[in-house]
């Protein structure tokens, strides 16, 4: 590890601002989009299902 | 050759393949991701001039990359939708848009927010930045296109040709940092020579574009397995799948 301390790392030279902002947008995108497409699934197949019994 | 090229091709034999891969991918993309996350924030050594905030490099540069990858990988299917009139290379295309949209956005505002601390603004009207906001703009338009025409084949070929006038902006995305004086640095990886990064920050930055093209695989496996299903839903095979 790189950083000294917890407080070190958090702080990243003064850079943590930018530095976890631009993680954290990150890991939201991938979060979200994965959550988006799989929601979605979910919804389609429940639109069928609900298609079908009405047949 | 080309039979078994349609065969392959088929809504229904991609809709099984997607279905057993989706998984896989899934959780390969997020071990490559967190390995690349942790190796970047915590094991990775700080430049000497820029200190932490290159650490910013790990998320920025691999979202850049996948932003034209995406859009050239968008093209390419229409492409051989276009040709071959294989109607799921229209579905992946649509797939295509939405995340090379949020990519080449988290490359402008990680970029600005790498920028901030290193050339005092949050943003210039540089080349490279400039030709990135016209992507995102493009891609904003494919998907109001995609959107906004009801009927989904017409608007795949509408769209279709939009993606495909919009490659023009990809070259010069890649080459503006050397055909215009920028304040944007030039190239850290290139294909032709050595790349111009030590290999201790090399490494965990080939891991994040890594995890980059796995989760980006994975998202359009997902996506077009459901634009398979909902185009599909009158479909004999797609009941059989449902019930």
């Amino acid at each position: 590890m790189k950083f000294e301390s917890i407080h070190e790392f958090l702080n990243m030279g003064g850079y943590g601002f930018y530095v976890w902002s631009s993680y954290a947008i990150v890991m939201v995108a991938f979060i979200g989009l994965n959550y988006a497409a799989y929601q979605r699934h979910k919804s389609i197949k429940a639109s069928l299902v609900r298609m079908l019994k009405r047949q | 050759m080309f039979e078994r090229f349609h065969k392959y091709a088929s809504p229904k034999y991609f809709y099984d393949l997607a279905t057993l891969l989706i998984p896989y991918f899934f959780v390969i993309s997020w071990v490559v991701l967190l390995t690349g996350i942790g190796w970047g924030l915590a094991f990775s050594p700080p430049d000497y001039q820029q200190g932490e905030s290159v650490r910013i490099i790990y998320v920025h540069v691999p979202s850049a990359i996948l932003s034209m990858s995406a859009y050239m990988f968008m093209a390419v299917s229409v492409f051989i939708a276009m040709v071959w009139r294989i109607k799921i290379a229209y579905m992946v295309a649509r797939s295509c848009a939405p995340i090379g949209a949020v990519f080449t956005l988290i490359a402008l505002v990680t970029g600005s927010l790498w920028g901030k601390p290193m050339w005092g603004a949050w943003w210039v009207w540089d080349a490279r930045l400039t030709s990135e906001l016209i992507l995102f703009f493009i891609y904003l338009g494919i998907i109001a296109l995609q959107q906004a025409i009801e009927d989904k084949d017409l608007g795949d070929r509408m769209s279709g040709i939009m993606v495909l006038v919009g490659v023009v902006n990809i070259p010069i995305i890649h080459y503006s940092v050397i055909w215009w004086n920028t304040l944007h640095q030039k190239a850290t990886i290139s294909k032709m020579g050595q790349p111009s990064i030590d290999s201790s920050m090399l490494w965990p930055l080939l891991l994040m574009i890594l995890a980059h093209y796995l989760f980006f695989a994975t998202y359009i496996l997902m996506q077009t397995r459901n634009e398979v299903l909902n185009r599909e839903k009158r479909k004999g095979w797609v009941k059989e799948v449902i019930v």
